[in-house]
């Protein structure tokens, strides 16, 4: 393919748009959401684009009517993504355990931005045991994506999508105000779909096949532990079958930076600047924060000298990182909560790790 | 080759329509680039600040803490950002709303233009002087072609303002020239 | 036996609606949920609606709703039933969308739903119950307890001083703009009934000319919690319910008229 020709399928949009672009190629047509910074660009392209392909754009009067917009849509067997950064996402945790226990699909989009509480709008990544974990009640779990590019919240929204159908589960994109609000150019791969979009369980009423029901109650007996059984397996499939990692100069390193999103963006320049001194470095970097690559993690512990963990909070992937490995005294963490560590900064610390001067 | 500016002055100025246009005439000769604009609460302070990262490589970080250059339209923009620039770094001020003498700073390539004067005087519309500063900064440095900054000017304008075109053409070339009879 | 007496026992006066599941009631003597399950499921059968219909279900007693109606239902968390109701509609506007809601679900923890989904003129239809208690959790105050009714979170009685009033969901709802139909029915008596059903006809009539949001307030029993018997349960329905929510129609929408 010649030059001209690249170029010509580039491109130049903001990271929150990009997500809307690839949940439309995806078969998206249902969006719901509720204002707030740093994600409305998000709501302000739906609510423009939707209708005029036959979609549905509807706002909110909170997060909590959205996250239900959003579970009576998917039980109406469609394709249906909301958006919200972290006290939104906070609000939307008891309707994504309903989700999860009543197993309906949907896609989530948290923009991150600092917390607790009302926090402020610096870029953060504060939300990952909110996301990871899962905040809401009894126990479930939900693919999270980490994208760290416009590219990535392109191709990582086509994805989720495929995801949430796959599991019959809700899926999350993880981002933060800086790979949401900045804009880079990016190439619109056509969207390939992994799964079947039948949904013979969707209500749409009982004509010609007994009455059917989307529901999270469990009342009778042991149904409640056989269901708890039943969506531990899936689970367990994730995990399986849905790591995504990025290997980012790790054959040879000595050092190996672990971090996400935005982080591992800033890290890349860092490392970059490091490998031009002869410093071996490199880094994991989790596109699934759950399934987390643990097992990678683990292989990659045993080669090198240091992980480092760099992360926008002040250690929570970390504790997933010593979770996955023994090697507990090669770990290093480097957090800036409600802040993105500089290129400048993340090079300092991997000269001092190499033995280098400062 | 990398480098990156940090464009920053009033809202309204016009700082991220220039922003824009850098970015999407680097995308057009087919380089990576990141344009990361201020945004929420920013951008109720009257001020508006953008980072473009240029690059033939993969870009890490979209935002600097020592930008390479930086191209300041207004006073506050000055204090805020002077510190930072690197050592030998460009910095391209409007003279028409910034003291020169306020600078101090011997290390780095400085161009003091006046944008709004030009803009004014010699285009014909003060709005353009973003315009004027970017012609000024691209002349000075190199980061693209010219001629792809004419090109990519329909991308970044509304079909409503799109008679206005050849008067942003002359800003830019205006800062060139400029840029150039002080280089 | 002449020709005549032998047609009254052969002609048939009841039946069964198609709609409803021929199960065995799980709820207590004398409550009232099975009389507005039966009314529902004749007004789906009136009107054909049985393949087209989701229900969305409530928390609390309310909930086991799927197990008597024969159409498909969707569980919502407590109090989001409009908004999961909005969801369905949105995605499939052609379907008839009911909820069908206790008083603590509608009036306490659903209140911000259930009213943007009215000002919205969500066309969906609501079914409220109102029995002035927390039925499923043990007979708790609720919203529309009354002044003075002794409950196990108000055991010197419902104070207005320290708890305010009982709140009347349906003069309220009928006050916005989007709604199309409110009213408030009892099912105490015969005649009671026979009303409360033709006001779930015209609910179900407005969802079906896509006039609006409509909603029937149930006044409703629950002698269980409430500590009576059944026959005292109607009494107080008919009584000092009735007295404090007063039966009748407090908004019709007569034609399109709403843009």
């Amino acid at each position: 393919m010649n030059v001209a020709a690249r170029v010509e399928q580039r491109v130049f949009m903001k990271g929150n748009e990009a997500i809307c672009v690839g949940a439309i190629a995806a078969g998206c047509r249902f969006y719901y959401g509720y204002p707030i910074t740093p994600q409305n660009d998000i709501p302000e392209y739906m609510s423009a684009h939707l209708p005029t392909i036959g979609g549905t754009f509807l706002q909110a009067e909170s997060e909590v009517a959205t996250i239900n917009f959003i579970l009576g849509t998917s039980a109406s067997g469609k394709r249906v993504m909301t958006s919200s950064s972290g006290p939104g996402i906070s609000l939307m945790q008891e309707g994504l355990s309903y989700m999860a226990g009543s197993e309906l699909p949907a896609v989530v989009v948290n923009i991150s931005r600092s917390g607790p509480g009302l926090g402020g709008i610096a870029p953060s990544q504060g939300d990952y045991f909110q996301a990871v974990k899962c905040g809401g009640h009894g126990g479930y779990r939900m693919p999270v994506l980490a994208p760290h590019s416009v590219q990535e919240m392109y191709s990582l929204a086509m994805l989720a999508f495929d995801l949430a159908d796959k599991y019959r589960n809700p899926a999350m994109i993880l981002g933060d105000a800086i790979v949401g609000q900045m804009k880079e150019p990016f190439t619109q791969t056509p969207y390939v779909p992994t799964v079947s979009q039948e949904k013979p369980w969707a209500l749409t009423g009982c004509a010609g096949r007994p009455r059917q029901h989307v529901k999270s109650l469990y009342l009778k007996d042991n149904a409640i532990e056989v269901h708890n059984w039943k969506l531990h397996r899936k689970y367990l499939k994730m995990q399986e079958e849905e790591v995504r990692y990025e290997d980012y100069h790790l054959d040879g390193a000595k050092i190996a930076v672990v971090a996400f999103g935005t982080a591992a963006r800033v890290s890349k320049t860092a490392i970059q600047w490091a490998r031009r001194e002869g410093i071996a470095a490199g880094m994991l970097r989790p596109i699934t924060l759950f399934p987390f690559p643990g097992a990678q993690l683990e292989e990659i512990a045993k080669r090198v000298d240091v992980l480092l963990v760099i992360e926008m909070n002040t250690g929570q992937m970390l504790e997933d990182v010593k979770a996955s490995t023994t090697f507990h005294d090669k770990i290093r963490f480097l957090g800036k909560p409600c802040a993105m560590p500089t290129p400048e900064e993340i090079h300092g610390e991997l000269r001092k790790l190499a033995g280098r001067g400062r | 080759m990398t480098t990156d500016v940090i464009m920053a002055g009033f809202g309204g100025q016009g700082i991220l329509m220039i922003g824009n246009l850098l970015s999407i005439a680097a995308m057009e000769e087919g380089r990576h680039v990141t344009y990361f604009p201020a945004y929420g609460v920013e951008m109720r302070g009257g001020t508006a600040n953008c980072t473009v990262v240029l690059s033939d490589e993969e870009i890490g970080s979209p935002v600097v803490g020592r930008p390479r250059a930086c191209v300041v339209m207004n006073g506050p923009s000055l204090d805020r950002y002077l510190p930072a620039i690197r050592e030998g770094g460009d910095l391209v001020i409007n003279r028409s709303l910034v003291d020169p003498a306020k600078v101090g700073r011997k290390d780095l390539r400085l161009l003091a233009i006046p944008a709004n004067d030009i803009a004014r005087e010699v285009v014909g519309s003060q709005q353009l002087a973003s315009m004027v500063a970017l012609g000024a900064y691209v002349q000075r440095t190199g980061a693209v072609r010219m001629q792809t900054l004419f090109d990519c000017l329909p991308k970044v304008i509304s079909k409503k303002y799109e008679k206005f075109i050849p008067l942003n053409v002359n800003a830019l070339k205006e800062g060139e020239s400029f840029a150039r009879n002080h280089a | 036996m002449t020709d005549r007496g032998k047609d009254r026992f052969t002609k048939k006066v009841y039946a069964r609606p198609k709609s409803l599941v021929d199960v065995k009631s799980h709820f207590c003597p004398g409550c009232h949920h099975g009389i507005a399950h039966r009314i529902l499921a004749e007004t789906i059968d009136h009107f054909g609606l049985r393949e087209q219909t989701v229900g969305v279900a409530c928390v609390g007693c309310a909930v086991f709703l799927y197990d008597y109606i024969d159409v498909d239902v969707a569980e919502a968390p407590h109090g989001r039933a409009p908004a999961v109701a909005t969801g369905v509609k949105r995605a499939q506007p052609d379907k008839f969308v009911f909820t069908y809601q206790g008083d603590g679900d509608l009036a306490a923890i659903g209140t911000s739903e259930v009213i943007h989904a009215a000002n919205r003129g969500e066309n969906i239809t609501v079914l409220f119950v109102n029995n002035t208690t927390y039925g499923m959790t043990g007979g708790q105050m609720a919203p529309t307890t009354m002044l003075g009714q002794k409950t196990s979170t108000s055991p010197y009685g419902r104070d207005f001083r320290k708890d305010g009033y009982p709140i009347k969901m349906a003069e309220l709802l009928a006050t916005l703009e989007g709604t199309a139909y409110s009213a408030r029915v009892a099912t105490s008596t015969p005649a009671q009934i026979r009303k409360a059903k033709e006001a779930v006809k015209k609910a179900f009539e407005m969802q079906i000319k896509e006039m609006g949001f409509s909603i029937v307030e149930f006044l409703s029993t629950c002698p269980t919690n409430w500590g009576m018997k059944p026959l005292d349960a109607q009494k107080r329905v008919l009584g000092e319910m009735s007295e404090y929510f007063p039966l009748g129609v407090y908004k019709e929408r007569k034609q399109a008229d709403f843009l």
